[in-house]
C-alpha cells in the first residue's frame, strides 16, 4: 500500500506521466532480476537470491494482515510451512501418478495448503483484531506446530517430508536441477505475486481492508462487516504465504516442522516491520535486510540473533514507519529543495552513532566471547580485541558511553535542521 | 488409578499455581495500560538465572529477595525508557517492542549462561520429603513453592482491593486523567506497577528454577502457555486467570500422567492399511498430546465464549 493518492483533479499529462513511472519502476524490477544472476553468477550469491525472493513473497504476504488489515500475526508461518508441505506431498504425488504437472505449478499448489488452513481456521481467528488477534495467532501457531509433531504420516515428524524437484515433468527442456533455474522460478512467482498482491491494495477489497485497520466502527456503519473483510484478507495473506512456503519447498527439496514454527514466525514479522508496514516496498526492504543479514551474520558473529532483536527494538522505538518510512520523510524535502540544508547535521551526527554502535557491538562480542577467552579474539573492523582484556572493557565502555553522550547533541541537532528544512517544505506546499 | 488422580491433582494444583503467579502479574500489567507484555515470560526467566547466580554467590535466601527486586527494576526501566515513549505510537506497537525485548532477552542470557540447562538446586533446607503419598516422597520444596505462590495470591488481591494503593492503581485504570488531577503521579503508578508485575514473575521463576528446569528456551516454552492462560480466563479479569491457570494446570498434568491412546482403548487398527493421518490419530497416546491441549482448549472456548471464561469486554 502507498499512501500516494490519485486525485482526480491532477492535470492528465501529470498521472500519465507518473504511470510511466509507476509501470517503469515495475520493469526495472523485472529485468534487475532477471540480469542479476549474470552480474554475480557464483553459487553463494544465487542460494542468497533464491531465500531473498522467497523471503519477499513472505514478508509481502504478512504485510496484507498487519500493513494493509491492522492484523498483528504472530503465527504467519503456520501458512508458509503447511504450503510447503503441500507443495512437497504434490511434488511426490506428481512423481508417483505420473502427472503432467510440471515444477513450475507447483508453488500454486503450496498457495492452496495455505489458503485451506485460512478457510478453515480464519473464520474463528480474525473474530477480533488486535491484541486478542495477536495472541490467538500465537496459540494457533503453537498449535499446529506441535500437531506437526504428532502426525506423523503427513509432517513427517522430526526429519520431514523430503521431495526431489528434477523427477518432475520438465518444461521447455529445464530440469530445475541447478540453482540458477530454480533462481529464476522464484523470481517469476516473486513477480506474479508481487504484482498480484499490489493489485490487491488497488482493488476495493484492499480499500475497505485499510479502512477496517483504522475505523471498524465506520465500516461497520457503511455497511460492511469487518469480521468478514478480515477473514477475507487473512484468506489472501495465507494463500501468498503458502505460496512462499511452496518456493522455499522446491529450493530445499525438504519442508519439516521448522517451517512453521514460532521462529520462522518472528523472523517474517521482524523482515515486514523493519522494512516498513506502510508502504508497499517496505516489506521487500526489510524481507533483503534480514535475509542479507541472516546470511552474513551467521559466519561472523554466534549471536547474530540478539543484533536482530536490537535492530527490532531500535525501529519499534525511535522509527515506527520501518526503513520505507524513513526514507519516504525524505521526499517532500527532496521535492522542496531543502534536503540539502539537513545533510551536513546527518554528516557530523553520523561519527558519533557509529562510534556507539561499535561500542555497543563490542560489549555485546566481548560478553559472548568471554568463556571462550584470549583464544577467542574480536575482530572489530580489523581490530584485534582480546575478551579478557581490561583494555577491550574499558574501550567498551568509553565507545558506548561517550558515543552516547555526543551522540545526543548531534541528533538534537538533527531534529532542529529537519525542523526548519520541514518548516521551508511545508512553505512551498510540498509537506501537509 | 487412586494414586496417580491424587499426584496428578498435586502436581497439576501446584503447576496451575506457578502459571497463576506469572499471569496475575501479566493480567494487572494488561488491564492497566492495555498491552499485553510478551516479555513476561522472559522477566520469569530473568528470575529463574538471577537466582541461580546469586544462589551461587550468596545462598538461596537472599537471592529469593534480591532477584525478583532486580527482574523489578528491570521492569521499570523497561517501562521509564521503552514502552512510555512507544505509547504514543499505540498499542501494536508497544506489543512489538515488548516481543522484541523477549527476542533479545533469550538472546542475552543465552549468551552469558549458555544454552545447556544450569544446575540450580533446591536449597538444602527444603531438600527433603515433607509426606509420602503411596509410596511416592512429596519434597517438602513443592510444598514451599505452593505456599508462596498462595501467599503472593492472597496478598496482591487484598492489597488491590482492600487498601488505598490498591484505590489509586484501580483508579488509574479507569480514569488516569481524574486520578492525576487528585494529585497521584499516574506515570509512576503505571512504572511502579509494572515493575510490581516484573517482579512477580521474577519471583516465579526464582522458586520454579530448581523444580523445573532453569535453561534459556525456557520463556519460549512457557510464554504461548501463559497467553492461553489470558485469553482463556478472559483479558483483564483476575479471577479468570486464576480459574483458568488451574484449569490448564490440572488439565496439563493429567494428560501428561495418562499414557492410554484410542488404540489401547478401542483396539489397534488395521494394520494393513499402513500408516495414515487416522492411525496417528488412533495410536497417539494422551501423553503425547499433552503439549497441544492448552491450545486445543483455547480454540474451543474461543469458538463458544470468545471473551474468555470470566471476560467482560469484547476485544
Amino acid at each position: 500500500m502507498t499512501t500516494k493518492k490519485t486525485s482526480t483533479s491532477k492535470v492528465a499529462a501529470k498521472s500519465a506521466g507518473e504511470n510511466l513511472r509507476f509501470y517503469g519502476v515495475w520493469l526495472i524490477a523485472a529485468i534487475a532480476l532477471i540480469v542479476l544472476p549474470l552480474v554475480f553468477p557464483s553459487g553463494g550469491s544465487l542460494t542468497s537470491f533464491s531465500l531473498i525472493g522467497i523471503a519477499i513473497v513472505f514478508a509481502l504476504s504478512y504485510n496484507i494482515l498487519l500493513g494493509q488489515t491492522g492484523l498483528l500475526s504472530f503465527g504467519h508461518a503456520v501458512h508458509y510451512g503447511l504450503g510447503g508441505f503441500a507443495a512437497c506431498h504434490m511434488m511426490n504425488a506428481v512423481v508417483a501418478h505420473d502427472w503432467p504437472i510440471p515444477l513450475p505449478f507447483i508453488p500454486l499448489f503450496g498457495g492452496v495448503g495455505g489458503l485451506v488452513f485460512a478457510l478453515v481456521i480464519g473464520w474463528v481467528m480474525t473474530k477480533r483484531a488486535g491484541t486478542v488477534f495477536a495472541m490467538i495467532s500465537l496459540g494457533i501457531g503453537e498449535l499446529v506446530a506441535s500437531s506437526s509433531l504428532i502426525l506423523r504420516s503427513v509432517f513427517g515428524g522430526e526429519a520431514g517430508i523430503t521431495t526431489d524437484r528434477t523427477a518432475l515433468p520438465h518444461m521447455f527442456g529445464w530440469t530445475f536441477g541447478p540453482q540458477l533455474q530454480v533462481y529464476y522460478l522464484i523470481a517469476f512467482w516473486l513477480v506474479i505475486s508481487a504484482i498480484a498482491m499490489y493489485a490487491l491494495t488497488r482493488t476495493p477489497l484492499g480499500r475497505i481492508s485499510n479502512a477496517v485497520r483504522d475505523n471498524p466502527e465506520r465500516v461497520q456503519f457503511i455497511g460492511y462487516d469487518p469480521h468478514v473483510v478480515r477473514y477475507i484478507a487473512y484468506c489472501f495473506a495465507g494463500f501468498f504465504a503458502g505460496i512462499a512456503g511452496g518456493l522455499a519447498a522446491i529450493n530445499f527439496e525438504i519442508a519439516n516442522s521448522a517451517y512453521l514454527g514460532a521462529i520462522q514466525s518472528g523472523l517474517v514479522l521482524f523482515a515486514t516491520f523493519i522494512g516498513g508496514t506502510a508502504y508497499f516496498f517496505g516489506p521487500i526492504l526489510g524481507a533483503i535486510l534480514v535475509t542479507y543479514l541472516q546470511l552474513g551474520l551467521t559466519n561472523v558473529t554466534s549471536v547474530w540473533q540478539l543484533y536482530f532483536g536490537i535492530i527490532f527494538i531500535g525501529i519499534v522505538m525511535f522509527s515506527p514507519g520501518g526503513i520505507a518510512g524513513l526514507l519516504m520523510m525524505h521526499r517532500p524535502l527532496i521535492r522542496a529543495g531543502t534536503l540539502w540544508t539537513v545533510i551536513p547535521s546527518y554528516l557530523v551526527a553520523i561519527v558519533p552513532t557509529v562510534a556507539l554502535a561499535c561500542g555497543i557491538i563490542l560489549t555485546i562480542e566481548t560478553i559472548a566471547r568471554y568463556s571462550g577467552g584470549a583464544s577467542n579474539p574480536i575482530n572489530l573492523f580489523a581490530i584485534a580485541f582480546n575478551p579478557v582484556s581490561p583494555v577491550t572493557w574499558v574501550t567498551a565502555a568509553v565507545l558506548v558511553v561517550g558515543g552516547f553522550i555526543v551522540a545526543r547533541l548531534t541528533w538534537r541537532r538533527v531534529a532542529a535542521a529537519w525542523d526548519r528544512a520541514a518548516t521551508v517544505a511545508r512553505d512551498r506546499g510540498y509537506l501537509a | 488409578m487412586l494414586e496417580l488422580i491424587v499426584i496428578s491433582t498435586l502436581n497439576g494444583v501446584l503447576f496451575g499455581m506457578l502459571l497463576f503467579l506469572l499471569s496475575s502479574g501479566l493480567t494487572v500489567i494488561f488491564s492497566m495500560m492495555g498491552v499485553l507484555n510478551f516479555a513476561h515470560a522472559s522477566f520469569y526467566m530473568l528470575g529463574a538465572f538471577f537466582g541461580f547466580q546469586l544462589t551461587k554467590w550468596i545462598g538461596f535466601w537472599p537471592a529469593l529477595v534480591l532477584a525478583p527486586l532486580l527482574v523489578g527494576a528491570i521492569g521499570m526501566a523497561v517501562e521509564r525508557y521503552g514502552l512510555r515513549n512507544t505509547h504514543k505510537h499505540g498499542h501494536v506497537a508497544e506489543l512489538l517492542l515488548t516481543f522484541g525485548l523477549a527476542f533479545a532477552i533469550e538472546e542475552i542470557v543465552s549468551m552469558i549462561w549458555g544454552k545447556s540447562p544450569l544446575d540450580y538446586r533446591v536449597p538444602a533446607l527444603l531438600d527433603f520429603p515433607a509426606f509420602t503419598v503411596f509410596s511416592t516422597n512429596y519434597p517438602a520444596y513443592k510444598i514451599f513453592m505452593l505456599a508462596v505462590s498462595v501467599a503472593i495470591f492472597v496478598a496482591l488481591l487484598i492489597v488491590l482491593k482492600r487498601t488505598r494503593v490498591g484505590l489509586i492503581v484501580q483508579a488509574a485504570l479507569t480514569h488516569p486523567h481524574m486520578v492525576a488531577h487528585l494529585g497521584h503521579n499516574v506515570g509512576r503508578v503505571f512504572m511502579l506497577v509494572f515493575g510490581v508485575g516484573s517482579a512477580l514473575a521474577g519471583l516465579a521463576g526464582v522458586i520454579a528454577g530448581p523444580a523445573l528446569v532453569t535453561q534459556s528456551d525456557m520463556a519460549a516454552s512457557l510464554g504461548p502457555i501463559l497467553f492461553v492462560v489470558i485469553v482463556f480466563g478472559g483479558l483483564g479479569s483476575l479471577p479468570g486467570a486464576f480459574i483458568a491457570s488451574l484449569v490448564i494446570g490440572l488439565v496439563q498434568t493429567f494428560a501428561v500422567a495418562l499414557n492410554g491412546s484410542l488404540a489401547s482403548a478401542f483396539g489397534p487398527l488395521d494394520p494393513s492399511a499402513g500408516p495414515s493421518v487416522l492411525s496417528d490419530v488412533w495410536n497417539v497416546t494422551v501423553a503425547q498430546v499433552a503439549p497441544i491441549v492448552p491450545y486445543v482448549l483455547l480454540v474451543l472456548i474461543l469458538i463458544v465464549r470468545p471473551m474468555g471464561l470470566m471476560g467482560t469486554r469484547e476485544s
